[in-house]
C-alpha cells in the first residue's frame, strides 16, 4: 500500500477508516459501491444485499449505508446513540471459505492487531422480521466490545439462499471511537487534521442529531406517515403485479427494482411511526407482517430477473 | 486394541451448544459400533469453540464372522421361487443348497450364508459420514459454494476439515477413509487461532492432545474452566479479594476461549453507589466478566476479571485498557437508569398496570395487584402479620417491573423493588416483601420468613393458582407454562416452614371471590369445586415433595382420604406423626392387624353381599381375648381422640400403640368365622370397630406395604 499521509490514517480520521475498509475489500475483489439513495434502518435493507443475495450468481460487493433509526435519537446527548449513523456493509456471494480470515485482516487494515486485542466470535443468530431473512453467525467481540455483525444468510425475502451469501456490518463510529480512543461519538475526528482545521463528527452530525430526535419523537407529521405507508404498499404491489411477463420460456419479472424501493420506503416510514409512538403493541406486529409480505413478494419477483436467476 | 480419534474442525461454535454436542457426538458413534457387534472399552469426547474431539479406545480390529441358514422354497417348487431364491442368497447353482426333509411339509432347500466380518476402519468409515450428515444440533446451517446444490451439508458452523485415525497404541494409526460433502477425512488439524493457527499433524489422541496444547489449545473444557477459576481467584486474593464464583459465567466462558488468560480491570469507584447486583448483572451477562467482592466489607470492589484468549504482546495491557472502556459505558448506563428510576416513587408507576394484560382471561396487572392486595390483608391476621404493611407490600410488591433497571435486567425484579421501596423511606418489612414474595422459587430456595413477605407471597401464589385454575389452565404432562406446580409447592413450604394455621379452602374460596368478573370467563370458578380440586393438587405436590425427600408419601393419602384435611400444617404433622409410629414395632404390628382385619372383613363382606357396621353386641363375647379387644378400642378411640383434638399427633400414634397386643392376642386365640352365625357376625363387628378406630389417625387402607 502507498504511503499514507497521517491525516488519512485510519487511527487518525473517520473518513480514512472508511477509505482504509473500502480499500481492503476492493482488493479482495468487492465492488465498492455508494451508499443506496433512500432512507433504511440498515445497511441489509440495500437492494446490493437484500436482493442479490438471491439467486445463483457471484456477487462480492462493499459499500458504506447511513442507517436510519427514529427511536435511537437522543437529541444529541447521549455519548453513542444516533438516530442516524454509518455501517460499513460487505456481502460476497457464495461466502468464501476463508471469510473469518477476510474479517481478521481487515481490522489489521484498520488498526486492530489481533496479537495485542481479544478478538472473539460470539454466537448471534440474526434474523430480520421485516425483511423475512434470518442467518447464523456471531457478533464480533474485540475487547469485550461489539465491533461487528457477521451473518451466513440462510433466508432473505422468505427464499432460501443458494448458495450462501456471507455478510459483515461494521459499526462504523464505534470502532472508529475505538480506534481513536474516544468516549464520545461527537468528538470523532472526521477528517484527520489538526488545530483549526481539524473538523470532527459533531461538527458534521450534533445539529442534524439534535433537529432529526426532535421530527422523529415530536413532530412528524403522523397522518402524512400513515398515508406514505398506505401508498408505499399500494405502489410496491402495483409495480410487482405489472412487472411479470411471460418470457421465452420462463416467468420474468421486470420492476423488482422499483418495487423494492418502495417496501424500503414503507419500512422507514413505519420506524418513524414508531418512534412518534402511535403504533399499539399489537399494530406493531401486523405491519412488520405488512412490511414482510412486500419484501417477499419482492424477493419472488427478483429471482425471476436477469441478474436473480441461474444464467 | 486399536482407538479411533475424531475431530470435527469448525468455526466458532456457540458456548451454549459444546456440552451437549460432545456427548452426542460420543453417544452416537459409540452406539453405532455396538450396533455394529463392536464392543469399546471406552470413550470420551471433547468441546472447543472450534472443535468437536473424540478418542474411543480398545475397539477390536475386526467384527467377527456371522453365521446364517436360510430356508428356500420346496424342492421341486416353481422355478420363479428358485430363482428368488439363488438371488436373495446369492448362491450360483441351486444345487449349492442344502436339502432339509421336514416330516410334515417335505423336502426344502437351506441356503448356507456366511457373512465374513468387515473391518472396523471399513465400519468406520460408513457410520462416521452419516453420524456428521445427521447430527442433532439445536440450529445448523449451510455455505459456500457447496450450498447452492441441495443436499449440501448442515453444520452448526461452516465445517472446515476432519481428522479420523484408527490404529494400534504401538504403530502409526491408518486415516479412516471417507469425506463429507467435500471434507475428506485426515489427520491435519490447527492450532489456537492467532497463536499458532499452522497445521497439527496427528496420529492418534494422545499426541493430539499433547501437539494441541503446544499450540495454545486446552482441549477438555473442565481444564479451561478449572485454570480460568484457580487464575481469577488467585488475580483476585492478590489484590486483597474475594472472587464471586458462579458457575454458570465459568461454564460460558470456557466455551469463548481456547486458551484461557484470565486478566484484572477496574472500574471508577463512584459506579460502586450502584446496588451491587446491579453491577454485577452489567458485567456478567454484557461482558461476560467477573467481580470480586472485598472480604472486609463484604461488597463488591471496583475491579473485575475477563477471561481473554489469547496471552497478548502487550502482556494483556490493551485488552484491559478496552475491556475497561466498554464496562465504563455499561456502568453509565447502569449507573442512569438506577438513578432514574429513584426520581419515580413506586406507587407513581401503579397506573401504568391499567394497559398491561396479565393474561387474556384474568385481567390487568392493575387488577391482579388489586386482587393480591385483598388476598394478602385477609392473610395477614391468620399468619400474625401487620394488616396495614401487607397491604402496603401487596401493593407495591410488583412495581419494580416497570423500572428501567429491571427492564434491562428482569433476573434483578423483587431485589430493585426492595432496593427502591428502601430508597422512598418504605418500612422495611414493607420493602423487602418486594424481594422475599417471588420466593421460594423452587425445592431448594429460601423460604421467607418474615410475616409481612409470607403474606403477600401467600396472597401472590394463591392468587397465581385459583387464577389458572378458574380459566382451566392446570398443569398437564410435562406441560406447566405457568410454572403453577412450583406455586403450590412454594405455598406448602411458606405454610410448613413457618408453621402456619391456614384454612385453604377458605383462602382459595375468597381468591375466587376476588376474580375480576364472573361468568363464562371463569368456567371452572365453581366455589365448592374448584379450592376441593386445587386441594387436591396440594396433596399431590406433597406427596412429590416428600417422594424426593425419600419420605414415604402414600401416608399423605393415608391422611388426605381421612377427609376434611384442609390445614396442610395438620397433613404434614401428621404425616410425620404417622411415619414415625409406622416405623416402630407397635406401629407395623398394627398396620399388619389392621390390615388383616380389613382383608378378613372384605371378602366376609362380599360373601355375605352386607357390611359389618354397628356396635358389637357385648353379651356375644365368648372369649376373654374379644373382650380384651373391645375394651383396648374403647379406650384407644377416646384416648386417640382427645389427642388429636390437641392436635399432639405423637400421643395420638402412642394411643394407637395400645391397641396392637389386643388385636394380636385376637387374632392368635379367636377363629373369626365361628359356626355360630350370630357369633360371627358380631365378631366381624369387633374387626370394623379395629378399622375404625385406626381411623382416629390416618385411613390404614392407604398405606403400603
Amino acid at each position: 500500500m502507498d504511503a499514507l499521509p497521517d491525516h488519512m490514517r485510519p487511527e487518525r480520521s473517520f473518513q480514512g477508516f472508511i477509505l482504509a475498509l473500502q480499500r481492503f475489500w476492493a482488493e479482495q475483489g468487492c465492488v465498492i459501491l455508494q451508499p443506496y439513495d433512500m432512507e433504511m434502518g440498515a445497511g441489509t435493507f440495500h437492494p446490493a444485499t437484500t436482493l442479490r443475495a438471491l439467486g445463483p450468481k457471484r456477487w462480492n460487493a462493499a459499500y458504506v449505508q447511513p442507517s436510519r433509526r427514529p427511536k435511537d435519537g437522543r437529541y444529541g446527548e447521549n455519548p453513542n446513540r444516533l438516530q442516524h449513523y454509518y455501517q460499513f456493509q460487505v456481502i460476497m456471494k457464495p461466502s468464501p471459505p476463508n471469510l473469518q480470515d477476510l474479517y481478521l485482516k481487515s481490522l489489521a487494515a484498520i488498526g486492530i492487531d489481533s496479537s495485542v486485542h481479544d478478538i472473539r466470535f460470539v454466537e448471534d443468530d440474526w434474523e430480520s422480521p421485516t425483511l423475512g431473512a434470518w442467518g447464523l453467525g456471531w457478533e464480533c467481540w474485540c475487547d469485550g466490545m461489539e465491533v461487528s455483525q457477521f451473518t451466513y444468510f440462510q433466508q432473505v425475502a422468505g427464499v432460501e439462499c443458494a448458495p450462501v451469501a456471507g455478510e459483515l456490518t461494521y459499526g462504523l463510529e464505534r470502532l472508529a471511537m475505538y480506534v481513536q480512543g474516544v468516549d464520545r461519538v461527537y468528538d470523532l475526528n472526521f477528517n484527520g487534521r489538526d488545530g483549526a482545521d481539524k473538523v470532527t463528527y459533531g461538527d458534521v452530525f450534533l445539529q442534524a442529531e439534535q433537529e432529526y430526535s426532535r421530527h422523529n419523537f415530536e413532530y412528524a407529521d403522523t397522518a402524512m406517515l400513515f398515508e406514505q405507508f398506505r401508498m408505499a404498499e399500494d405502489a410496491c404491489r402495483k409495480y410487482l403485479a405489472a412487472g411479470w411477463r411471460e418470457g421465452s420460456n420462463q416467468k420474468e419479472h421486470l420492476m423488482a427494482l422499483p418495487a423494492y424501493d418502495q417496501c424500503i420506503k414503507a419500512s422507514h416510514v413505519f420506524n418513524l411511526l414508531d418512534a412518534r409512538g402511535v403504533i399499539s403493541v399489537t399494530e406493531r406486529q401486523s405491519y412488520i407482517m405488512r412490511v414482510r409480505e412486500l419484501a417477499k413478494a419482492c424477493g419472488e419477483a427478483w429471482v425471476h430477473t436477469e441478474a436473480g436467476r441461474a444464467a | 486394541m486399536t482407538d479411533l480419534l475424531l475431530e470435527l474442525f469448525s468455526e466458532e461454535i456457540p458456548a451454549r451448544m459444546q456440552a451437549k454436542a460432545a456427548d452426542d457426538l460420543r453417544r452416537m458413534v459409540t452406539d453405532k459400533l455396538v450396533a455394529e457387534g463392536l464392543v469399546y472399552e471406552g470413550a470420551k469426547a471433547f468441546a472447543t469453540p472450534r472443535r468437536l474431539a473424540l478418542t474411543v479406545h480398545g475397539i477390536p480390529v475386526r467384527q467377527s464372522d456371522l453365521k446364517e441358514e436360510r430356508r428356500g422354497p420346496r424342492v421341486g417348487g416353481p422355478d420363479a421361487a428358485i430363482q428368488g431364491f439363488l438371488k436373495a442368497t446369492g448362491l450360483a447353482r441351486i444345487e449349492d443348497a442344502k436339502i432339509q426333509t421336514d416330516p410334515k411339509k417335505g423336502d426344502f432347500y437351506i441356503a448356507l450364508i456366511e457373512k465374513p466380518g468387515r473391518a472396523t476402519i471399513d465400519v468406520l468409515a460408513e457410520i462416521l459420514p452419516v453420524i456428521i450428515r445427521t447430527f442433532p444440533w439445536p440450529k445448523s446451517m449451510r455455505w459456500g459454494e457447496r450450498s447452492a446444490k441441495s443436499g449440501s451439508l448442515s453444520w452448526v458452523r461452516p465445517l472446515h476439515a476432519i481428522t479420523a485415525t484408527f490404529g494400534l497404541e504401538t504403530e502409526d494409526p491408518d486415516i479412516v477413509n471417507f469425506s463429507v460433502d467435500g471434507i475428506e477425512a485426515g489427520q491435519t488439524t490447527y492450532g489456537h487461532r492467532f497463536m499458532a493457527p499452522g497445521p497439527i499433524k496427528v496420529r492418534r489422541f494422545e499426541d493430539y492432545d499433547t501437539k494441541l496444547k503446544a499450540a495454545k489449545v486446552v482441549l477438555d473444557p473442565q481444564a479451561r474452566k478449572d485454570i480460568i477459576l484457580e487464575d481469577a481467584k488467585e488475580l483476585a486474593f492478590a489484590q486483597g479479594f474475594d472472587l464471586l464464583e458462579d458457575q454458570v459465567l465459568l461454564d460460558e466462558v470456557a466455551g469463548l476461549v481456547e486458551w484461557p488468560v484470565a486478566l484484572m480491570g477496574s472500574f471508577d469507584e463512584e459506579f460502586l453507589s450502584i446496588p451491587d447486583e446491579v453491577i454485577r448483572a452489567t458485567i456478567r451477562n454484557n461482558q461476560k466478566c467477573f467481580v470480586v467482592r472485598d472480604p472486609k466489607t463484604g461488597k463488591l470492589a471496583n475491579k473485575f476479571i475477563l477471561t481473554a484468549n489469547i496471552e497478548a504482546a502487550d502482556g494483556g495491557k490493551t485488552i484491559i485498557a478496552g475491556n475497561e472502556r466498554v464496562i465504563r459505558a455499561r456502568l453509565s448506563d447502569a449507573k442512569f437508569f438506577y438513578d432514574t428510576d429513584l426520581k419515580t416513587k413506586l406507587e407513581d408507576r401503579l397506573p401504568k398496570f391499567d394497559q398491561i394484560v396479565f393474561h387474556e382471561k384474568l385481567g390487568t396487572q392493575a387488577e391482579r395487584i388489586k386482587r393480591i392486595e385483598l388476598l394478602a390483608a385477609e392473610i395477614a391476621p391468620l399468619v400474625g402479620a401487620d394488616v396495614a404493611k401487607a397491604k402496603r407490600a401487596a401493593q407495591l410488591a410488583k412495581a419494580d417491573l416497570l423500572t428501567e433497571v429491571v427492564g434491562e435486567f428482569p433476573e434483578l425484579q423483587g431485589l430493585m423493588g426492595k432496593y427502591y421501596a428502601l430508597a422512598q423511606g418504605e418500612d422495611a418489612a414493607v420493602a423487602a416483601a418486594s424481594e422475599e414474595h417471588y420466593k421460594p422459587q423452587g425445592p431448594a430456595d429460601r423460604v421467607p420468613t418474615d410475616l409481612v413477605s409470607v403474606a403477600v407471597a401467600l396472597a401472590d401464589k394463591i392468587d397465581t393458582l385459583v387464577g389458572f385454575w378458574a380459566i382451566d389452565e392446570k398443569p398437564t404432562g410435562s406441560k406447566d407454562p405457568y410454572a403453577l406446580r412450583r406455586a403450590a409447592l412454594g405455598v406448602i413450604r411458606l405454610i410448613v416452614e413457618n408453621a402456619l394455621r391456614l384454612p385453604i379452602l377458605n383462602i382459595a374460596g375468597s381468591a375466587i371471590v376476588g376474580l375480576p368478573d364472573k361468568g363464562a370467563k371463569y368456567p371452572a370458578a365453581d366455589a365448592q369445586k374448584l379450592p376441593a380440586d386445587l386441594l387436591a393438587f396440594f396433596a399431590d405436590r406433597l406427596k412429590v415433595q416428600l417422594r424426593d425427600q425419600g419420605a414415604r408419601h402414600d401416608l399423605v393419602d393415608a391422611v388426605f382420604s381421612l377427609g376434611g384435611q384442609d390445614d396442610l400444617l395438620l397433613v404434614v404433622r401428621r404425616v410425620e406423626a404417622l411415619g414415625k409410629f409406622l416405623d416402630s414395632d407397635d406401629g407395623k404390628n398394627l398396620l399388619a392387624g389392621t390390615k388383616r382385619a380389613s382383608n378378613i372383613l372384605s371378602i366376609e363382606e362380599k360373601k355375605d353381599k352386607r357390611t359389618f357396621d354397628g356396635a358389637p353386641d357385648t353379651g356375644l363375647y365368648k372369649l376373654a381375648e374379644e373382650k380384651a379387644l373391645a375394651k383396648a378400642i374403647d379406650q384407644v378411640k377416646s384416648e386417640a381422640s382427645a389427642a388429636v383434638a390437641k392436635e399432639d399427633f405423637a400421643a395420638a400414634m402412642s394411643a394407637m400403640a395400645k391397641l396392637r397386643p389386643a388385636v394380636d392376642a385376637f387374632f392368635d386365640k379367636v377363629k373369626v368365622n365361628d359356626d355360630e352365625p350370630d357369633i360371627r357376625e358380631n365378631r366381624l363387628k369387633l374387626l370394623n370397630e379395629i378399622r375404625a378406630a385406626t381411623r382416629a389417625v390416618a385411613d390404614f387402607s392407604k398405606i403400603e406395604g
